[in-house]
């Protein structure tokens, strides 16, 4: 299992706490939590050994199309592929942002 | 809610995660979780070990009511680590059970809804999950006395190792045909005893000895029906309206042991031998 800790520039948003996905077979488990910090740190297990580059490039991917609001994530990797991280990811964010608070 | 325009129609429990099974067999909008992932109450055990965790350690505990009587409602997530017990997610079953217990020698009332998806005790946690295990059975051996404590097996992951045993403490013992309820999962033992006594692969086998529908026909649970949200949410409300049962299926032990004896272990069991077997006087 390798753990990282990414830090990334982020905007202010108000957030919901979400939590989507499991720690299942080919999936993760993502957490969006509230911050004091003025950034978005993101905190990685995964059981997959592709290394924090790719989890940068994955995060900036994301960032392409919208800026990370100041949160806490926590992210629980079980060798999912990158495009399941991918979608996971967006899906955690759009439910931190959009105005419903819920989680599965 | 009227069936006809309720989304929830058509859905298959078997199919959702622990939380979902929870909102759907409580009344609509009463679901207040007890110890959130947002708490991060994680196993300290498997980190060190390699394991990536997760933050509700795969059991969520509910507050919440159903058909407007007060319950405390478990679901274990069989999705991971199969559904295994450790120390927290043993310990957030045992002491929601025994707040419940507290709560009824107080003058409450709250029932217990509990859905089994687990191989029993997490290896990587031995023996603090069996401890939990322990605390367990327990817990629902002093509330079944005081409230009827319905569980629930749907599958995939089936009922296994010591949390088989608590299913059996329970009041009411519920499956779907797709449910599966053992000691020992196909595969443990296939390993022990070889493939020629138990092909962990034959899957009309071992339904046909540890599914829902054989455990229901062999007299070992209460009631065995389909795995529609519908029909499973009914069935719990069914249940939890018998209240407390006069007599439970673990106290009838020598009509266990009587049906045991004449189990013939010189050749392989099969299913209709099981049900002829177990049909005598299943009635405890």
């Amino acid at each position: 299992m390798d753990t990282f800790h990414i830090v990334r520039p982020a905007r202010k948003a108000p957030i919901n706490q979400t939590l989507v996905g499991y720690v299942g077979s080919g999936d993760l488990e993502v957490m969006i939590d509230n911050s004091d910090s003025p950034q978005a740190d993101i905190y990685i297990h995964s059981s997959s050994s592709a290394g924090e580059q790719r989890w940068l490039a994955l995060i900036e991917r994301i960032e392409a199309n919208q800026p990370l609001p100041m949160m806490r994530m926590d992210i629980h990797d079980f060798s999912a592929t990158p495009g399941v991280i991918r979608l996971r990811l967006e899906q955690a964010l759009e439910q931190a942002l959009t105005k419903e608070a819920s989680y599965e | 809610m009227s069936n006809a325009q309720d989304s929830r129609l058509n859905t298959n429990f078997v199919e959702q995660g622990a939380r979902k099974r929870i909102e759907y067999v409580l009344d609509s909008g009463s679901m207040r979780e007890l110890v959130t992932p947002f708490d991060r109450v994680i196993s300290p055990w498997l980190e060190v070990q390699g394991i990536v965790p997760q933050f509700d350690d795969g059991v969520v505990v509910a507050r919440g009511a159903i058909d407007g009587k007060s319950v405390i409602a478990i679901a274990i997530d069989g999705s991971f680590q199969g559904g295994s017990l450790g120390e927290v997610a043993g310990a957030k079953i045992a002491g929601a059970l025994e707040l419940a217990v507290e709560a009824n020698q107080a003058g409450e009332s709250i029932a217990a809804v509990l859905m089994f998806e687990t191989g029993g005790v997490r290896l990587q946690e031995a023996n603090l999950g069996l401890a939990a295990i322990a605390e367990i059975q327990s817990a629902i051996v002093a509330l079944r006395k005081l409230q009827p404590v319905v569980a629930l097996i749907t599958g995939p992951v089936g009922c296994f190792g010591g949390m088989s045993i608590t299913a059996g403490l329970c009041s009411y013992l519920l499956m779907t045909r797709e449910g599966r309820l053992g000691l020992n999962g196909p595969q443990v033992i296939e390993q022990e005893a070889g493939v020629g006594e138990y092909d962990s692969r034959d899957r009309p086998f071992i339904w046909g000895l540890t599914g829902g529908e054989q455990r229901y026909t062999t007299g070992l649970v209460d009631d065995f029906f389909g795995s529609d949200v519908i029909e499973v949410r009914n069935k719990v409300q069914e249940y939890l309206r018998k209240g407390v049962p006069d007599t439970f299926r673990s106290e009838a032990i020598q009509s266990s042991l009587d049906r045991l004896k004449n189990v013939d272990t010189q050749h392989q069991i099969t299913s209709e031998a099981a049900r002829e077997i177990f049909a005598k006087g299943a009635s405890l």
